[in-house]
């Protein structure tokens, strides 16, 4: 399970950030937004073959000693990246690509609400809990 | 240096080469030895073969040869490496021994020589001992050989001279002093280089030999150490790939080693030095992913071998320095041309080499406070000074068991390594690891890392107390996490960067820091930005401030002190600082009413402003300057005294200049370009927003509040309190002149027409309520469009004649006087265009007036300005054509001969038109009849109407042979039939078409009468001329004819002299009434068959109408009438 979830706007700034609290909060900010480097260039590596759809996972961005990061990002350039704990192994590609999938879905739920300003930061129960559900339960 | 025990030996990072000595060789004072020298260690590029060379003297004691054990049944190894082996055979024990001796084969002394060389040799040997290491001669000679086989005396004596030194003919070689040094040397030294590797292939055996005698329960030191030394060898002898082999299984067989807290430094220690050598060769293989994978295991496998918990310290150290080399390999191999990633690039290894650096600091700022008194004798001195075995305590070398063998010797050898860690400079390497990777990750494109690994170089920069350092780089990246907007971030740097001022006591950057961490793009909580907003008030009245939380006690005491100087000191207590760029705790906007303003009105503007801070603002004194400072005097609010301004947390204020422009100012902008705010207690600060307000992150916010669903939601009831999101910033007016209060009105009749004067007539009133003055009138042409309009177009004021080409498109600044009000003013202005097509015309009326603006008395200009779009269209086509005097059309003209030319003028005007006269101008032709007199004076045609002449003309004869000529000019008087009667006609010219020229050598023409009467005789001349220069025969027959009865000569042939004219004579008599042909007259000319009858008979009528017979008319008839 995650251990950090993030909601970045296309312009690259936090709409969403959520870490496990046990843990340096900072840190994880920083992971994050050092993981928008991989990401910026893998979306620019893309553009350059025009034509083929791109896939909106990303795969691992970078490995630290301690943490993966995965990123995803949307047709509308809003990027999402799931931090896991380098030790948590049993988790596969797979179960990483649907916890996208479900965050994708439900921040399209956000976005679709009338009362919310695309480019404000995300402040919904909904989407906190699914977030939460997603992440590694401490405690 | 005490980070030096963790760098890895120089020995085990250089590339091994085979040892080779040279003995014999006097490099100092034999100039030839010296030659043979520097051609061995000159130019040692890639392509030689990899040795390297030493010269000793020729009794050199080489490292003696441990008696060879027999048996390894009793034997415990001390360790696993000893760590001057490696040193020993790269630099030591040569693989060859080369001993160079001066001697020819026809030397005259050869047995003395020869007998000096064996001695040479042997002493050598027993210097070498029981070493394996070959030995070799070179004879240096004087002479060329000859090629083998030649010289008996030399095979002799070569044969004679291995005896003597026991050495094989493969050992002996000889080198002669020639032109060709460079080439005979690389041919030794390939040879050498076969020999060492012989004699490391020898040794391999040799270590491989013993694996026979271990056992697996005391000797598994010896395992690991076995294979890396054939491994070693292996490296020496350039065999890489059974290298890699071989410290492949040492390595394996290292993480079988029974690792416990007394040999678990020993295991890392060896554990790194062959994963070192393991990647390496991998890289040098060009395998890097190998390279990596490998690193990777080694740090899985070590990771968690902490060993003893008191020096955990060490274990992030010898980590670092994992990375660290890993990363430098990395690097290295690059440089050598491999091509490298952004999510594999050797900065990710120097940060973690850093972030392990950071562990080894915290871990020793934890373990090393203990122990005041570093303790004697020192634990970590060795008798030698050096270590025997790699990676041992120096206080039980050689021991292996799981328990230390001396107890309290342990606990001050800890105590000694904690102490000395402690003097470990542990932020400088740090702050080294990191630049390494922000410099790799500035090359592979991870600006946001490079950011991430400067901030951590600024905080360990911090840590280390160089403030001034640390802000140089917060400040440098703070920027990027503001565009980025990433407020968490920038608010833990902003912290940071706040005690570092703090404890500099630089007070500008302080108070800039204050600013930001109040603002609304801090994420600190109520309670600290109190706390901070307090100390900036504190600051502010040039007080010392309370001291940042977290910051060391012994610092934040002499801060303070460095803070009471700088109270102290009273010069420097005036600041502007540039918010622009920051997102300060006062947001501000200034705004003009409105984009634009006319002169006669008062300039308003607002600023707004308004605090994020949790308490109360006060300020002294708001002012903004304008692009033109003239303004500036009335845009400033001052407190006076003791009460101040001040803004409460939350709440917008807004303040409102209003101004009055200049009149010279009309038409210019007038911009914001500071509003400064100001605090003049104690310490003097303005902030200064550069233009109308907003900082770095305002035009984001306003980007979101256009968007915002929510903006539409709020109601009239909402519109007290301003929404501070939406309101936007306008820095900019224009100053527009005052709206002129006169009409100006056109009345004309269009389109105009080519060439005519049309008249624009402009009626201006005024409407304004004191005297307009100087009122100035430019008509004519727009400017602005097609060149060419500007050359056909002619405006004039002067309606009564027509005006010429010199008459301006555009007539500026006619003076019209002065204007009451409510007076009227009409004004003609008189447009002649000489192409057709649209043009917009211009009518421009400017004046001045006196007007008072809240009390001020100026004087404005306005103006009022009318177009029109005016179409000049064609008023008549004429349409010209020739024609026979039979009215047939001509497409020649017989010279001499009359014709008719017919003009049609057909009417396009809309408006009718009068056609005064018409009249031609001839070339060439002349006119037939006395006076030409046109047939069309004030004649007036409507719209589509048709106007005709006919002119009869005839050719004179020419003398020259031209056969096409110009005709003349038809020239037509005109104007419009509306027009007055002193309007001036114009003259329309129409260019007359060219002609053909022919002549004929025959004129044949006939007098006849209009028509005839049927039963009554018709006379019909026929004249018959001839135009040429010679005698013409005519002959003449009339054609019988139905209608007619005829009298005269009905064939006739005769002659006719040049010039001259016959005429002949015949009585028609008509017989049907109605039109008649003529009888046909035959004429042909016997000297001239070109021209036949037809030609001829062109000009004689064809026709006749003939009346029928009158009903006779009797007297009496008459008379009853």
């Amino acid at each position: 399970m995650a251990v950090c979830i993030a909601v970045i706007a296309k312009q690259n700034y936090p709409l969403y950030i959520r870490s496990v609290p046990t843990q340096n909060e900072l840190k994880f900010h920083y992971t994050v937004h050092t993981s928008l480097d991989v990401v910026e260039e893998k979306i620019s590596a893309v553009g350059k073959s025009l034509g083929d759809q791109r896939e909106l996972y990303l795969g691992l961005l970078y490995p630290t000693e301690d943490y993966k990061v995965y990123g995803y990002v949307t047709n509308s350039k809003v990027k999402f990246v799931i931090v896991v704990d380098s030790s948590n192994t049993s988790l596969r590609d797979n179960e990483i690509r649907s916890m996208f999938r479900k965050l994708h879905n439900s921040f399209t739920d956000v976005m679709c609400n009338p009362f919310h300003n695309p480019g404000d930061p995300i402040q919904s129960k909904t989407f906190d809990g699914i977030v939460s559900g997603m992440m590694v339960q401490t405690g | 240096m005490a980070g030096s025990q963790w760098e890895l030996p120089p020995e085990l990072c250089c590339r091994p080469m085979a040892f080779v000595a040279l003995t014999g060789l006097d490099v100092v004072y034999n100039a030839v030895h010296r030659a043979i020298w520097d051609s061995f260690c000159a130019n040692r590029r890639a392509d030689r073969v990899p040795i390297s060379f030493k010269v000793l003297p020729g009794d050199h004691e080489y490292p003696k040869c441990r008696t060879k054990r027999t048996s390894y049944e009793w034997y415990i190894p001390k360790g696993i490496l000893k760590t001057g082996w490696m040193n020993k055979h790269l630099n030591l024990v040569p693989a060859l021994v080369v001993l160079f001796y001066e001697l020819d084969w026809d030397d005259p002394q050869w047995k003395e020589k020869q007998s000096e060389c064996a001695t040479k040799v042997e002493i050598v040997r027993t210097s070498l001992q029981s070493r394996n290491t070959k030995v070799a001669v070179v004879l240096i000679q004087k002479k060329t050989p000859l090629p083998p086989g030649e010289d008996l005396v030399a095979s002799e004596r070569a044969s004679a001279l291995c005896n003597a030194c026991d050495l094989s003919g493969k050992s002996l070689f000889v080198l002669p002093h020639t032109d060709h040094l460079v080439g005979y040397i690389i041919r030794l030294e390939n040879a050498f280089y076969e020999h060492a590797q012989t004699y490391y292939y020898t040794e391999i055996r040799r270590v491989k030999s013993h694996k026979e005698f271990l056992n697996k329960t005391t000797h598994q030191l010896l395992f690991v150490r076995h294979q890396f030394k054939i491994a070693f060898f292996s490296e020496l002898k350039q065999d890489t790939q059974n290298a890699l082999k071989y410290y492949k299984t040492a390595y394996s067989l290292i993480h079988e080693l029974r690792a416990h807290e007394t040999n678990m430094l020993e295991i890392k220690t060896m554990a790194g030095f062959i994963n070192y050598k393991i990647c390496r060769l991998c890289f040098q293989h060009n395998t890097p992913l190998d390279a990596i994978a490998q690193f990777r295991k080694h740090i899985d496998l070590c990771k968690k071998k902490i060993g003893s918990a008191e020096l955990a310290f060490e274990h992030a150290a010898w980590m670092s320095k994992q990375f660290q080399s890993f990363g430098e390999l990395f690097d290295e191999a690059i440089k050598l041309g491999l091509t490298a990633i952004q999510t594999q690039n050797p900065g990710f290894y120097y940060q973690q080499a850093a972030c392990y650096s950071q562990d080894r600091k915290q871990l020793a700022q934890q373990l090393c406070q203990s122990g005041t008194s570093y303790p004697s004798p020192d634990p970590l001195d060795t008798q030698s000074g050096v270590l025997d075995f790699y990676g041992q305590r120096p206080w039980r070398q050689g021991h292996q068991s799981i328990d230390p063998p001396d107890a309290e010797k342990e606990k001050t050898g800890i105590l000694a390594l904690q102490i000395k860690e402690r003097g470990v400079p542990h932020s400088e390497l740090i702050i080294a690891l990191l630049s390494n990777a922000v410099a790799q990750f500035k090359k592979y494109k991870c600006p946001r890392m490079k950011s991430h690994l400067m901030v951590q170089m600024g905080e360990e920069y911090y840590h280390a107390k160089d403030y001034t350092k640390a802000l140089k780089l917060l400040d440098y990246v703070m920027c990027d996490y503001r565009t980025e907007r990433w407020w968490g971030l920038l608010t833990a740097i902003l912290t940071t960067a706040l005690r570092c001022a703090y404890l500099m006591a630089s007070v500008k950057d302080y108070i800039i820091y204050c600013m930001e961490l109040l603002g609304r793009a801090s994420t600190l909580k109520e309670g600290q930005k109190s706390r901070i907003e307090k100390n900036l008030i504190k600051v502010l009245m040039n007080e010392v401030p309370d001291a940042e939380p977290e910051c060391d006690p012994s610092s934040v005491s002499s801060a303070r002190s460095l803070w009471n100087d700088r109270m102290a000191l009273a010069g420097l207590n005036e600041f502007t600082i540039e918010v622009q760029d920051y997102i300060p705790f006062i947001q501000c906007k200034a705004k003009f009413h409105s984009p634009s303003f006319h002169v006669d009105q008062p300039i308003q503007l607002q600023v707004f402003l308004r605090a994020d801070c949790p308490h109360p603002v006060t300020f002294n004194k708001l002012a903004v300057s304008l692009s033109n400072q003239e303004y500036n005097q009335w845009c400033v609010v001052e407190s006076s005294g003791q009460e101040s301004m001040s803004l409460l947390p939350g709440k917008t204020k807004c303040y409102n200049f209003s101004f009055v422009a200049k009149t010279e100012d009309v038409g210019k902008k007038i911009e914001v370009s500071h509003v400064m705010l100001g605090s003049v207690r104690g310490r003097c600060v303005f902030l200064s927003w550069r233009g109308a307000g907003g900082d770095a992150a305002s035009t984001h916010e306003a980007l979101q509040a256009s968007r915002s669903s929510r903006r539409w939601g709020r109601g009239i009831e909402m519109r007290q309190e301003l929404d501070w999101d939406s309101l936007t910033v306008q820095q900019s007016t224009m100053i527009i002149s005052r709206v002129p209060k006169i009409s100006v009105q056109l009345s004309h009749q269009p389109p105009a027409l080519n060439n005519e004067m049309y008249c624009i007539c402009l009626t201006i009133q005024s409407q304004e309520e004191s005297v307009a003055k100087d009122v100035k009138l430019t008509a004519g042409l727009k400017p602005g469009q097609d060149a060419t309009l500007g050359q056909t177009t002619h405006v004039t004021l002067d309606g009564s004649k027509v005006c010429d080409d010199t008459a301006p498109a555009l007539l500026p600044d006619v003076p019209l006087g002065d204007l009451k009000p409510g007076e009227k003013l009409e004004r003609c202005v008189c447009v002649r265009c000489v192409s057709t097509g649209s043009r917009v015309f211009l009518f421009h009326v400017a004046y001045s007036i006196d007007t008072s603006v809240e009390g001020q008395q100026i004087v404005c200009k306005c103006h009022k300005d009318e177009t029109v779009t005016i179409e000049t269209v064609v008023p008549f086509e004429v349409s010209v054509k020739f024609v026979s005097t039979k009215f047939e059309p001509l497409e020649r003209i017989a010279v001499d001969i009359p014709f008719l030319l017919m003009t049609d003028i057909l009417s396009s005007s809309p408006w009718p038109l009068l056609l005064a006269s018409s009249s031609l101008q001839l070339l060439t032709m002349t006119s037939n009849t006395p006076q030409l007199q046109s047939q069309l004076q004030e004649v007036v045609l409507q719209t589509g109407e048709c106007a005709s002449e006919c002119f009869c003309l005839r050719c004179p004869p020419l003398t020259s042979s031209i056969n096409t000529v110009a005709t003349g000019q038809y020239l037509i008087s005109w104007k419009r039939y509306s027009a007055t009667a002193d309007s001036p006609l114009i003259q329309t010219t129409i260019t007359l078409p060219h002609i053909m020229l022919e002549t004929v050598p025959l004129y044949i023409h006939a007098d006849l009468p209009s028509f005839g009467r049927v039963r009554e005789s018709l006379p019909v001349r026929y004249h018959i001329e001839n135009r040429t220069a010679l005698v013409q025969e005519v002959e003449m027959a009339v054609e019988p004819s139905d209608a007619f009865m005829f009298s005269g000569l009905k064939q006739v042939r005769l002659r006719i002299l040049p010039g001259s004219e016959q005429q002949i004579l015949y009585n028609y008599y008509p017989l049907m009434a109605g039109y008649q042909t003529l009888p046909q007259l035959n004429i042909s000319l016997p000297r001239c068959p070109t021209t036949n009858s037809h030609t001829l008979r062109r000009f004689l009528p064809h026709r006749i109408f003939v009346k029928p017979q009158g009903r006779q008319l009797d007297d009496a008839s008459i008379a009853a009438a």
